[in-house]
């Protein structure tokens, strides 16, 4: 691939046309973020009358903190659980839409509606189908012999959580998946029909993995969505409850922050969320992404 | 163009500004958490000052629940956009008392502002929670209240129990809901709002066992939690087994949403809430009578019942206006405190008279006599001379320690932890928030 070279006549002009993003960046990620990282190195009061420097004990504290730990495990099965639910469950609902010819335009349309649903609505309304007392699906848990108590069992808290997260995140995935599939030329399948491969057969290996760059990009959007953009369904269901159950690290950040006023050990933990998201990030571009096959 | 958008502007604004001088009126704001029918009472409350006078115009907020309103005030303070007065529920009293240079103590506000004020009008019982060592009163009462027991009476007759008795002890408590259940009247037998106010602290209180070190925590920022005792765990491994035989029923966290659907449906019999919920109580229990009594005690216990502690939140000013402002402020606080504006608010809302003069008011109206049972709040939190175990409770972070009470309680009615079990982690982990208050206000 060739670089373009522009050539700008007035030395400033680049300069200034980059100016509103790097302001933005700055503005909206740098300063905040440098902000957390000094207030994490501080002990303060609630209204910031006394404050003392600390040095690294709000992060020293959060190790030994037993909720904290907690915290972290239920981090990791929530965004993994909720991850292989939502792109499984995608995946089949794409797959089944891409076989149709006329159909698959209204299926799609039909399937991205959860989308426009807001984290906190797709909570409440989920939140009432499993209440214990009126919900519809206790009901018929009950019936099956299931006691569902989402209020007091932190089991079925986290499964109704995944649930709702995993339910609002298949529409994004399954528009990926389609295009995905849409984009991989019938040739190569017919050709391994011709060669004697069952559809099954078909599915793993040619489609599957010439849908990896896909799969690889979907998992890493829905880690990151998992881990921090389902805080509104949190904040709207078990509010990290019963007993920390749910209480995922980005709700104990604004539990801690905003609700208990510890500042400092709220912004020792959002500085190391940044840590484990920057982390992330890197494992999966370095190590994951050389092995998909593009 | 644009010059002509300018000059139109700049006449607009001007208008503006002459009219804003012509109603010159002092603005103070009031963050409050009174939704419902409480919100609007209160509205009409404020809509009344502001008509007896034309100084200051008095502007209520809703800022949402309890916790919501108290951390915005704080983060306002922070930014420098801070209200006038903040409603502070009782549990955030330990931190606003530290916050000593973001305060303006109600006693110095009157004094500085010159308005006749008389600390000995105010029931003693409220106010205690919220005064300094010295007695000085930081914060002015509004909404005080105190948990009570609701039953329905038509459920008891139906079982065959007499409408007018409600169960004094916890033992006559378990046998009622016993009958009740065995008769088929109702499915179980009460419910609770608030298991940490209602079930522990007020629990704690009644029964005289200490809930911490150093007076409740009044004594200094070095008090620990002692609810682990024997008394509480008692109760907790009762509640855990009526919970298992259906008894009781658990309404969830915090304030326990789901406990008065349960009564107001007729499910559960009996239920344990606070008096300020007397007037939803009685607009959603349609189909029946409702009676009102004491909490239960346990009778084996030695100094049972003592008397119970308030709950319901009190009015911060904060720091960083104007002395006229202020001025308005004091005489905003008068009007509120005066006997005819807390009578009315006492009989209406079920939240304690805050004054004698309140008090003395509501019998000369005949106001109890025409509504029994609104006066089993007061009877009960004035039943004996406070002790140092029942006077109140100060402690730093609590507003996560009874989160803590909550998770913890959970763990015992899931059945992940015995009683002894849940109430030890509890202590522990409150007081590790404890200590973390105090190393960040010393």
């Amino acid at each position: 691939m060739q670089t373009k070279r522009v050539v700008f006549s007035n030395r400033g002009l680049p300069y200034a046309l980059l100016a509103p993003q790097l302001a933005i960046t700055f503005v909206f990620f740098l300063w905040p973020a440098g902000q957390a990282i000094w207030q994490s190195f501080l002990r303060e009061d609630a209204f910031g009358l006394k404050t003392s420097f600390v040095g690294v004990e709000n992060y020293l504290r959060l190790l030994r903190e037993p909720d904290y730990l907690n915290s972290l495990s239920v981090t990791g099965v929530f965004a993994v659980s909720t991850t292989v639910l939502s792109m499984g469950l995608a995946l089949l609902l794409a797959a089944a839409a891409d076989r149709m010819i006329r159909s698959r335009d209204a299926y799609t349309t039909l399937l991205v509606w959860p989308y426009a649903v807001a984290p906190a609505v797709a909570g409440v309304l989920w939140w009432f189908m499993f209440n214990p007392t009126i919900g519809i699906m206790s009901y018929l848990l009950e019936q099956l012999g299931y006691d569902w108590n989402h209020r007091l069992s932190g089991t079925d808290a986290m499964i109704m959580v995944v649930i709702v997260a995993a339910w609002k995140q298949i529409s994004y995935n399954f528009l990926f998946f389609l295009a995905g599939l849409q984009s991989i030329p019938h040739s190569l399948s017919e050709a391994a029909a011709i060669d004697g491969a069952g559809p099954v057969k078909r599915f793993f290996t040619v489609v599957l993995p010439l849908l990896s760059p896909t799969t690889f990009f979907l998992m890493v959007v829905n880690i990151v969505y998992a881990m921090f953009d389902t805080f509104g369904i949190i904040h709207a269901t078990t509010e990290g409850g019963p007993s920390q159950a749910t209480n995922i690290l980005v709700y104990k950040v604004f539990e801690d922050g905003f609700i208990g006023l510890n500042l400092g050990s709220s912004a020792a933990q959002s500085v190391i969320l940044m840590v484990i998201v920057i982390g992330l990030t890197v494992i999966q571009f370095r190590f994951v992404e050389r092995r998909v096959a593009y | 163009m644009a010059r002509i958008f300018a000059a139109t502007g700049l006449a607009a604004l001007t208008a503006t500004l002459t009219m804003g001088t012509a109603f010159a009126q002092t603005e103070i704001t009031w963050w409050h958490a009174m939704g419902g029918e409480l919100g609007t009472k209160l509205e009409e409350i404020v809509a009344g000052y502001n008509a007896s006078q034309d100084e200051y115009t008095v502007t209520p907020v809703y800022k949402g629940t309890y916790t919501e309103t108290m951390t915005g005030a704080i983060a306002a303070f922070r930014a420098n956009e801070q209200p006038h007065i903040v409603q502070v529920f009782e549990v955030g009293t330990g931190t606003m008392m530290a916050a000593e240079g973001a305060i303006y103590p109600v006693y110095e506000l009157m004094a500085d502002t010159g308005q006749d004020f008389d600390p000995e009008g105010f029931l003693p019982a409220v106010v205690g929670y919220y005064t300094d060592t010295n007695g000085n009163m930081l914060s002015m009462p509004f909404n005080s209240s105190t948990p009570i027991l609701y039953y329905n009476k038509d459920v008891f007759e139906k079982a065959g129990l007499d409408p007018e008795t409600a169960p004094k002890t916890w033992g006559e408590l378990e046998s009622f809901a016993n009958t009740i259940m065995e008769s088929g009247a109702a499915e179980c037998g009460f419910s609770s709002g608030w298991i940490s106010w209602v079930q522990l602290e007020n629990f704690s209180a009644w029964h005289n066992q200490p809930i911490g070190t150093l007076e409740n925590g009044f004594g200094g920022l070095e008090t620990e939690m002692t609810v682990n005792g024997p008394v509480q765990v008692k109760h907790w491994e009762n509640m855990k087994r009526w919970q298992d035989e259906g008894l009781f029923q658990y309404g969830g966290p915090g304030g326990g949403a789901d406990s008065a659907p349960k009564f107001y449906a007729q499910e559960c019999a009996m239920y344990m809430n606070s008096s300020a919920s007397r007037a939803g109580v009685l607009a959603n229990a349609s189909d029946f009578e409702v009676g009102f009594g004491m909490l239960p005690y346990y009778d084996d216990v030695e100094g049972a019942p003592q008397n119970s502690i308030i709950g319901g939140a009190t009015l911060w000013v904060l720091q960083g206006h104007a002395d006229e402002e202020y001025a308005g402020v004091a005489d905003f606080f008068s009007y509120l405190s005066s006997p005819e504006v807390q009578a009315d608010w006492h009989q209406f809302s079920g939240y304690l008279p805050i004054t004698q003069a309140a008090y003395d008011l509501g019998q000369e109206q005949g106001y109890y006599a025409a509504n029994p049972g609104s006066d089993v709040a007061i009877k009960q939190i004035t039943l004996n001379a406070p002790t140092a175990n029942s006077k109140g409770l100060r402690f730093g972070n609590y507003v996560q320690i009874r989160s803590i009470i909550d998770e913890e309680f959970e763990q015992l009615l899931a059945g992940s932890k015995d009683a002894q079990g849940a109430l030890d982690a509890l202590v522990e982990r409150g007081n590790a928030l404890i200590r973390d208050f105090e190393a960040a206000n010393k």
